[in-house]
């Protein structure tokens, strides 16, 4: 039998989370009522014009500088044409045979690099929602326009066809949504649309050169059904190629409920989109100049930082991956170890204890009333053994609460370590004195019992003593 | 008999009423006086906006008489070629799918033009989208020449070249893609001018084709020209192809002498085709130029024969892109449909008239899979050829003249049916929207059978200054611009 | 260049207009005039010529990220030849 293998390639559509649209003075706050967010501009109303947002082409270079694209010295836009409701011009103005960026890769952790073909620019349109029973375009009756996402500045980034497993094509989309989260350019949001993902798959003969006949699958809303429609697809062409059937290029529509994809049955079989160059926006150049400030705002990028904290801070690859899945966490991780907490230490206190309860509070790390300062100091409070791991973890929490340093509440609740041996030794003595039968039991070679008379001493004096000198002190007085 | 002050220049009305001896209110009321007494042969307006030009006239007049006059145009009554877009004005291009269409903002040109207490007097007619030569594409009939009420006055912006030459307006503003100023005012008896691409905002000119267009002014003279385009023009933060401007203003820089100004005129313009009455018309307007100190020299733009079909491949093009938003969805004319491509279809088809469809299937059709390269990129090459010949010949003259277009104005009806006949009454002006040159069209003489005819003189980028120079220098010692149409003053009805 | 009835209405598919029978055939006749017309230019060498897609001698026009104020809800109602629930209605979207 054949052994068949998947072909993906992705284009990824990212809404920039600029404070205007791409053409226009127009807001590109999420949630406002239906097309109050809208001008003469983005609606396309006739004798208006585009003029480029700034800080959206500055964006697009940057996430093109992130995944190592070349940036074009001299680059135009073209008009995309077919006709759609919530397209205002009945055109788009994107970029055809010269985008802004080309040619780079996404390193992803594990696996073979993406290599990205292309990033450009262009403009949303606006949504459609369709009257009739489940809102579904096929038992549509009428459809509603709401034009406030027209013309929200759109990155598209097209790899080439080299993932290989559904679980690739997520991990991939995952990874880009890291990268435009750290580069602060995109809230990265699959619920909301700020981050939509569209896939060409095809299968072919294990070995084959040649690509299979090229599907493109739409409507794949979250990570979830990226992962099943790709598995769904991959299967069904399997199956329909085992069936000794060929197949044809075309559209496919996921369907997240029903959770099989569906042919579109479009009539425009072959589009034919009528590109030519854009007359109403100036030619965009770039020099050495430009691309160095704008460089100049690129972070550590989020695979580097991975690497880094594995090979210098001896993190393990998981941790890694965990803190810097989110720029904000690996900035308070960093600021945590610059204020001098070891690592390992720093690493488990922010992955499990910080963001563990800010996750149970449905909060945000830039939520955190903790420090990464306190956090520091607290880390240094146990080294310095003032207090014990278990007692930190009750000054945590009213840190978290209060904000207040870990000094101050360890002070004002009494929680200081006791590692006075004078202060101790009392305390072991009255609980030898009260528990007899222990001590015999110890006397006559039953070590371990010294564990509970160890509990027995920590619960007399409050869970403050030093357990180490308390089993110290322990010794010595049965020993005697 | 006084003559009514509707028939004064720019410059005239703003002399008396600066002078005091005319109110704007008074100037208003004789323009709309004479708009009734001869629109019905003309039909040059689609839109009449009286009751609001006369509260702008009366607030030009308080104005005045508190000393804070804005200049030049202020009190005076200009018409809009009905493509520009008016806040709360309907704005309809001359077509049945904007019959309803009222912009709910201004063109930046109208802006200007009310910053600096112009009276707008209402919204031109045209060629329906300006696709035309004759103002007979209008989906509202069409404009009258007030030379002869059987001819066409031009176009696209004929209704705009109507009103101004019979008086209905003071001047007008209209908009230039393949000469759709320079060709109306040659064919009226006016002097108008299409800018440097750059010069003058588009924002809310509804386009036709976008790196063609341009708007500009319609006037009884090369003053006026002068006057109107130093209102409207400068840069626009809303559109990214307007230009920051420097140095002297045009009425400054168009005020001197013209002595030693060397004009080019190419052999390739005086071929078959052009009407002995034109080229003698234009030929003799060397004299007076040549006594003004200006040399001539032969000149050769090879090129030349292949402007109209360039022009004829890049404005549908981009003419078919532009109307794709007309679709019945947001505004506009909608028909009942099924289904949404059934609704796109019935309003288009209903709403544009046939010269409309048939630009919209040419330049579809050049854009297409398979054909852009044999269509549209040659001709973007074509056009690089074209431009640096222009460039070259502008390299040692300071302008070019030329014919402003074959004959003088033709019989409505005439082409109608023949668009590559209607398409070849552009052949002088296209070539300059297609190399973004400014271009002026100044009266040079008349038929025998009394028709205005005009010559074009066509200068450097950005140097529309140089051609109002010369333009206004020649009027300084001609009187063609003086004619006026024999147009009955009153009482007529329609025709 | 000759242009079959089919090539016109495709072509008036894609600019969504709809052609009686004698427009298809006007038009076809006068379309396949024009590119008569424009053939011409196949005379010009070209070569090597770099297209003018821009006439401005001017590059990176660019605005700063500044909100402006839009048009309201009932201004974009007042344009709309239908409007429900805040939003422009259009007939559904798929043929039967
Ligand atoms: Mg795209
Ligand atoms: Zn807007």
């Amino acid at each position: 039998m054949t052994e068949f293998e998947t072909v993906i390639g992705l284009e990824v559509h990212c809404e920039l989370s600029t404070k205007t649209k791409i053409f226009c003075g127009c807001s590109t706050k999420f949630g406002a009522a239906p097309n109050s967010q809208v001008c003469p501009v983005c609606l396309g109303l006739p004798g208006t014009l585009p003029v480029m947002n700034a800080e959206a082409l500055e964006r697009a270079i940057l996430v093109g500088l992130a995944v190592g694209c070349t940036i074009r010295r001299r680059f135009k836009f073209d008009r995309k044409h077919y006709y759609y409701p919530d397209l205002p011009k009945n055109f788009q103005i994107s970029q055809y045979d010269l985008p802004l960026a080309h040619d780079g890769r996404v390193d992803l952790a594990g696996a073979h690099p993406v290599r990205v073909k292309r990033v450009h620019l262009e403009e949303d349109a606006g949504k459609l929602v369709h009257e009739g029973a489940g809102q579904q375009i096929a038992t549509g009756t009428a459809a509603l326009v709401d034009y406030n996402r027209s013309g929200m500045p759109l990155l598209e980034i097209v790899s080439e066809p080299d993932l290989r497993e559904p679980a690739e094509a997520v991990a991939y989309v995952k990874s880009l949504q890291t990268l435009v989260r750290y580069l602060h350019v995109s809230d990265g949001n699959m619920e909301e649309g700020s981050l939509r993902c569209d896939a060409n798959i095809s299968v072919r003969p294990k070995g084959a050169d040649e690509l299979g006949a090229k599907i493109e699958i739409k409507n794949m809303n979250s990570f979830k059904s990226i992962e099943h429609a790709l598995t769904f697809e991959a299967r069904r062409q399997r199956d329909a190629l085992a069936r000794g059937e060929t197949l044809a290029q075309e559209t496919r529509l996921w369907d997240d409920t029903a959770g099989e994809t569906r042919s579109m049955r479009s009539k425009e079989a072959a589009h034919d989109y009528r590109y030519f160059p854009e007359p109403d926006l100036l030619v965009f150049t770039m020099d050495d100049a430009r691309l160095a400030v704008i460089r100049g705002r690129l972070p550590e990028l989020p695979w580097t930082k991975r690497l880094r904290y594995v090979q210098t801070l001896g993190l393990t690859d998981y941790d890694a991956g965990v803190l810097t899945s989110d720029r904000t966490v690996a900035e308070y991780f960093e600021a945590t170890i610059a204020a001098g907490a070891p690592p390992k230490t720093a690493c488990n206190w922010v992955s499990t204890e910080l963001l563990g309860a800010l996750h149970g509070r449905k909060l945000g790390i830039g939520d955190s009333r903790v420090a990464p300062r306190q956090l520091a100091a607290l880390i240094a409070l146990i080294d310095k053994a003032t207090i014990s791991g278990k007692i930190a973890k009750t000054v945590f929490a009213e840190m978290l609460v209060s904000g207040a340093d870990p000094d101050a509440v360890v002070k004002a609740k009494g929680l200081v370590q006791i590692t006075d041996e004078d202060a101790l030794v009392t305390s072991v003595r009255d609980v030898l004195a009260a528990n007899p039968q222990s001590v015999a039991d110890f006397k006559a070679g039953k070590s371990q019992t010294i564990g509970f008379l160890v509990g027995q001493v920590m619960k007399a004096t409050g869970g403050k003593a030093n357990p180490q000198a308390v089993n110290k002190i322990l010794k010595e007085e049965l020993t005697r | 008999m006084m003559k009514s002050p509707a028939s004064l220049t720019i410059h005239e009305a703003a002399a008396a009423l600066r002078a005091k001896t005319l109110s704007s209110v008074e100037l208003t009321k004789a323009v709309f006086e004479r708009i009734r007494a001869v629109e019905p042969q003309v039909h040059a307006y689609l839109h009449l906006t009286e009751e609001d030009a006369l509260a702008q006239a009366a607030a030009s007049d308080r104005r005045r008489a508190a000393e804070e006059s804005r200049g030049p145009l202020d009190g005076v009554p200009i018409a809009l070629k009905d493509n520009l877009c008016t806040r709360g004005v309907p704005t309809t291009c001359a077509s049945k799918i904007l019959e309803r269409f009222v912009p709910p903002y201004d063109a930046t040109v109208v802006t200007r033009l009310r910053a600096a207490g112009a009276v707008i007097t209402g919204k031109t007619n045209l060629d329906e989208f300006a696709f035309g030569s004759s103002t007979e594409n209008s989906a509202f009939g069409p404009s009258r020449n007030p030379w002869d009420l059987d001819r066409v006055p031009g176009g696209s912006s004929g209704g705009s070249a109507a009103a101004v030459a019979a008086d209905e307006a003071i001047a007008a503003l209209g908009s230039d893609t393949g000469g759709s100023i320079r060709q109306p005012a040659a064919l009226c008896g006016l002097a108008g001018l299409k800018p440097t691409y750059g010069r003058v905002s588009r924002y809310g000119l509804i386009a036709f084709a976008s790196s063609l267009d341009q708007i500009g002014p319609l006037a009884k003279d090369v003053e006026d020209c002068a006057i109107l385009e130093e209102a409207i023009e400068g840069w626009d933060a809303a559109d990214s192809t307007s230009v920051r401007l420097e140095g002297p203003s045009v009425t400054q820089a168009s005020a001197g002498d013209i002595q030693g100004l060397r004009i080019g005129i190419a052999k390739e313009w005086l071929g078959t085709g052009l009407d002995p009455e034109v080229r003698a018309a234009v030929d003799g307007a060397r004299v007076p130029l040549e006594k003004l100190g200006c040399t001539f020299r032969e000149i050769s733009l090879p090129l030349q024969d292949y402007a109209l079909p360039i022009y004829y491949l890049v404005a549908p093009a981009e003419a078919s892109s532009n109307l794709a938003r007309f679709d019945g969805v947001k505004y506009g004319r909608r028909e009942d449909g099924a289904n949404i491509v059934e609704m796109y279809k019935k309003s288009r088809s209903a709403g544009f008239g046939p010269e409309t469809k048939r630009r919209i299937i040419l330049g579809t059709y050049v854009l297409s899979a398979g054909y852009y390269d044999a269509y549209y990129l040659k001709a973007l090459k074509a056009r690089t050829r074209l431009r640096q010949d222009y460039l070259d010949a502008l390299k040692e003259c300071d302008a070019l003249l030329s014919p402003a277009t074959p004959t003088p104005a033709f019989r409505i009806g005439e082409k109608a049916d023949d668009p590559l006949q209607m398409y070849l009454s552009d052949i002088y002006t296209v070539s300059v929207n297609l190399v973004g040159l400014p271009a002026l069209v100044v009266p040079c003489g008349f038929s025998a059978a009394g028709l205005p005819i005009g010559m074009q003189l066509i200068g450097r980028a950005f140097d529309d200054a140089t051609l109002l120079r010369v333009g206004a220098r020649y009027q300084n010692v001609t009187d063609w611009h003086r004619r006026k149409p024999p147009l009955p003053d009153s009482g007529e009805g329609g025709v | 260049m000759a242009l079959t009835r089919r090539d016109v209405e495709a072509v008036a598919h894609l600019a969504r207009l709809s052609l009686t029978e004698a427009e298809l055939e006007r038009y076809g006749a006068q379309l396949e005039a024009i590119l008569g017309y424009v053939e011409s230019l196949n005379r010009l060498p070209l070569e090597g010529v770099e297209p003018t897609t821009h006439l401005s001698p001017a590059t990176d026009r660019a605005r700063p990220d500044r909100p402006a104020p839009g048009l309201t809800q009932a201004e974009v109602e007042a344009l709309a030849p239908e409007f429900r629930a805040g939003s422009v209605r259009v007939p559904k979207i798929l043929e039967e």
